[in-house]
């Protein structure tokens, strides 16, 4: 039997059960009453203690939430929201806030233990064992658990926090940048996230500085029937570095979950930040049961001239993704990346890509997109690369790559140019492959067994953007990717 | 080494291979030759063990051991080599990366220990400079971009550094000029010893110039219709394959 002769069973067998984050962790919540309404928003802003501004920036947008429509131009299908019926705020009870990690609940621990994140500064120490450094920031449904190297950060004046705090300790920034990269009513789920979010991570990074280690906060979901709607906000004064990256995963439940972030990026002169996303939520199993629905809307404002804002993800999990991570180039000769890697199988559906928006003049975006679909599932890359009349000089290279594996999955490319200044410069390359027969012959006929085959293209296919990551991610990133498609291939 | 004995392979439910037998002792270079059409490549195929090639009967050894029965990474473990007639390109995987990776995986199935980075990049520096190649090509994707010409080449740099025992020649000569066909002909010939047998599957008496065969066997309708010394490779180059097409 030829290789690519799909077999279904297989796909079918392998898809969800791969997921090795689906445990659920037991432990006493707290909820807000079921459903939204004002009552809900108004809960869930006094438990974070807001001021009365934030209060009616929330308010206001739930008044815009309620006047808007689910958007529907997305090449996903699912079916009906019900708004009412999910829970906005689910906390694990602990006394008030942990501060330091003695504080944090052992069940908790435990929790980002099995999940290799680690929470402990000391056994990261100085580079022993050449063990990966970097700050987290834990996130567990809807707060924050432990924010890791605060102390250390702060000494090179950085600002690394969940954004509740930072809502009470540093409130000029947090109002000044808040909802000014995705306005309240940009789009549905973003309004939504508005009214509702209830954590997320804050960076601020001062003039000049670099940050002098990775940040990374990581999501879990874990509370049933409950939405995560977090909200990260980082701001790259001028002259400044920051590398962040953000990771998630959720249990298996065979009920759909709605994760609706919001991030926003601020980048002022000459600064530069690079944003990390390895997404693994869980996908559902064979037959599309459960999941996490993606919608997270995501916006890098290169405010300032020169400054650049790179974005690479790995998505290789969630069951429905709608997410567009985007770059608004504002400043003289700012620039914006964008590499993806977007895997789906058995039956997840994802809607992914980005928009590069030249207002600038001399600014440069790179679009790099590889999808890879196998089992019954289908990936979309949708981009739009818009050239201003004032972006004189502005230059985009796109390449879109597709990998099928099978004949029963789906690609799609949208790509959408406009470019209303005649001195701009757009190149757009599209390919489309199957992984062919032939090829993993070829190269088993070397020695390698067919899984392993499909991982040594696979990871062929997705190099350039697996370059891109922290070295201390791409390897994690690309262990994946392998068991994203285990069992693709007869 | 390699017994084939009234070997029956069918693709896509059509015999190609109608009966075919075959002795290949150790240390031997044996040719096959024949006319278009006449199972070459579907030998070498079934032999390497592709999907698709369904064997319908008859047997295939390899020192005693029964060939057909192994998967494709178990037959190249044990040191079956596949020179493709058109190889393939594997984008983004640099052709080092590859060889080293496959090389690491034969020698894991046999119970050896792996070959680290400095050692095997010695070997593959001496290699590729034995085959006249530019040691930078080996860094990007493996066959991406390649002529024909270096594609071939690409495949006996990997022959080499993988040290089969058995080795599979499609139609190497193809594609290639008469001074590519010098260097890969030498990068052959220089892999011949006492425990390593060859099949050269040619349509071309060329080839055999360069690489002088053993035996000569002659393939046509999917069985082997006379075999001979080097000899009957002249011969076949004057007066062409017509009378076994008849004869078959």
């Amino acid at each position: 039997m030829a290789a690519d002769q799909d077999t279904v069973e297989t796909v079918a067998a392998l898809a969800g059960e791969k997921y090795a984050h689906g445990f659920v962790t037991d432990i006493e919540q707290e909820f807000s009453e079921r459903g939204l309404n004002t009552d809900v928003i108004r809960f869930i802003s006094a438990k974070k203690d807001e001021p009365q501004w934030l209060l009616d920036w929330r308010l206001a947008a739930y008044e815009r939430w309620l006047a808007l429509d689910e958007p529907d131009w997305a090449r996903v299908h699912y079916p009906k929201i019900d708004y009412q019926d999910l829970y906005y705020y689910a906390a694990p009870k602990q006394k008030d806030g942990p501060q330091s990690l003695d504080d944090v609940d052992p069940e908790l621990l435990a929790t980002y233990a099995k999940l290799g994140i680690p929470l402990k500064e000391q056994a990261f120490l100085a580079g022993v064992q050449g063990s990966p450094r970097y700050a987290v920031d834990a996130v567990f449904d809807s707060v924050s658990v432990v924010t890791t190297f605060k102390a250390e950060l702060a000494k090179a004046g950085v600002i690394f926090c969940p954004l509740s705090e930072a809502v009470r300790d540093y409130p000029e920034l947090v109002r000044q940048y808040l909802g000014s990269v995705v306005p309240v009513s940009d789009n549905y789920f973003a309004c939504l996230n508005s009214a509702v979010f209830s954590e997320g991570s804050f960076v601020y990074v001062p003039p000049g500085v670099r940050c002098p280690m990775e940040l990374s906060t990581y999501f879990r979901i874990n509370a049933l029937n409950t939405g995560q709607f977090e909200r990260t906000l980082i701001i790259a004064d001028k002259g400044s570095y920051v590398s962040y990256l953000e990771g998630c995963t959720a249990p298996m439940r065979d009920e759909n979950q709605l994760h609706a972030a919001v991030v926003e990026l601020v980048a002022l002169d000459d600064a530069e930040i690079k944003y990390s996303t390895v997404q693994n939520w869980y996908p559902g199993d064979a037959e599309g049961k459960g999941g996490i629905y993606n919608f997270v809307t995501k916006r890098a404002d290169c405010r300032g001239v020169r400054s650049k804002v790179s974005w690479t993800q790995v998505e290789t999990g969630s069951a429905i993704t709608w997410k567009y991570p985007s770059c608004i180039l504002r400043g003289e000769g700012s620039s914006g990346e964008f590499y993806s890697i977007a895997i789906t199988n058995g039956r997840q559906q994802a809607d992914t890509g980005t928009k590069m928006i030249h207002l600038g003049a001399n600014t440069r975006s790179r679009i790099i997109a590889k999808g890879i679909s196998a089992g019954h599932s289908s990936s979309t890359y949708r981009g739009l690369v818009s050239v201003h009349p004032k972006a004189t000089g502005a230059r985009n290279f796109t390449q879109c790559d597709s990998l099928l594996i099978g004949k029963t999955c789906a690609a799609h490319t949208v790509p959408y140019v406009e470019a209303r200044n005649a001195h701009a410069q757009l190149e757009h390359e599209a390919t489309t492959t199957r992984l062919s027969e032939e090829q993993l012959f070829y190269v088993m006929s070397r020695g390698l067994s067919q899984e392993e085959a499909v991982q040594l293209l696979v990871n062929g296919f997705v190099r350039e953007v697996l370059q891109e990551l922290p070295m201390e991610f791409a390897v994690e990133a690309q262990k994946l990717v392998a068991v994203s498609l285990e069992g693709s291939v007869g | 080494m390699l017994h084939i004995d009234n070997l029956h392979v069918s693709v896509a439910d059509k015999p190609i291979i109608k009966g075919l037998t075959l002795d290949l002792p150790a240390g031997e270079v044996h040719a096959i030759m024949g006319p278009n059409g006449a199972g070459k490549s579907t030998l070498s195929y079934t032999l390497a063990g592709r999907a698709g090639y369904e064997v319908t009967g008859g047997a295939a050894t390899l020192d005693g051991e029964d060939l057909l029965a192994m998967d494709p990474a178990a037959r190249a473990a044990r040191g079956v080599f596949l020179s493709f007639q058109y190889p393939l390109e594997i984008p983004g995987v640099p052709a080092l990366t590859f060889v080293r990776t496959a090389l690491n995986a034969q020698r894991k199935a046999r119970g050896e220990a792996e070959i680290g980075a400095p050692e095997f990049l010695k070997r593959a520096r001496a290699t590729a400079a034995a085959l006249k190649m530019d040691f930078e090509m080996l860094r990007r994707g493996l066959n991406v971009g390649f002529s024909g010409g270096e594609k071939k080449r690409m495949e006996i740099f990997q022959m080499a550094l993988l040290e089969p025992r058995l080795l599979i020649l499609d139609e190497t000569d193809s594609g290639l000029d008469i001074d590519a066909l010098r260097i890969v002909s030498e990068g052959v010939n220089a892999l011949r010893s006492e425990g390593r047998s060859m099949l050269v599957i040619t349509h071309y008496q060329r080839l055999l110039d360069y690489i002088r065969p053993d035996r000569v066997h002659v393939l046509a309708a999917g069985r082997i219709v006379a075999s001979g010394g080097p000899e009957l490779a002249l011969e076949l180059e004057r007066e062409g394959y017509d009378k076994y097409a008849s004869a078959a």
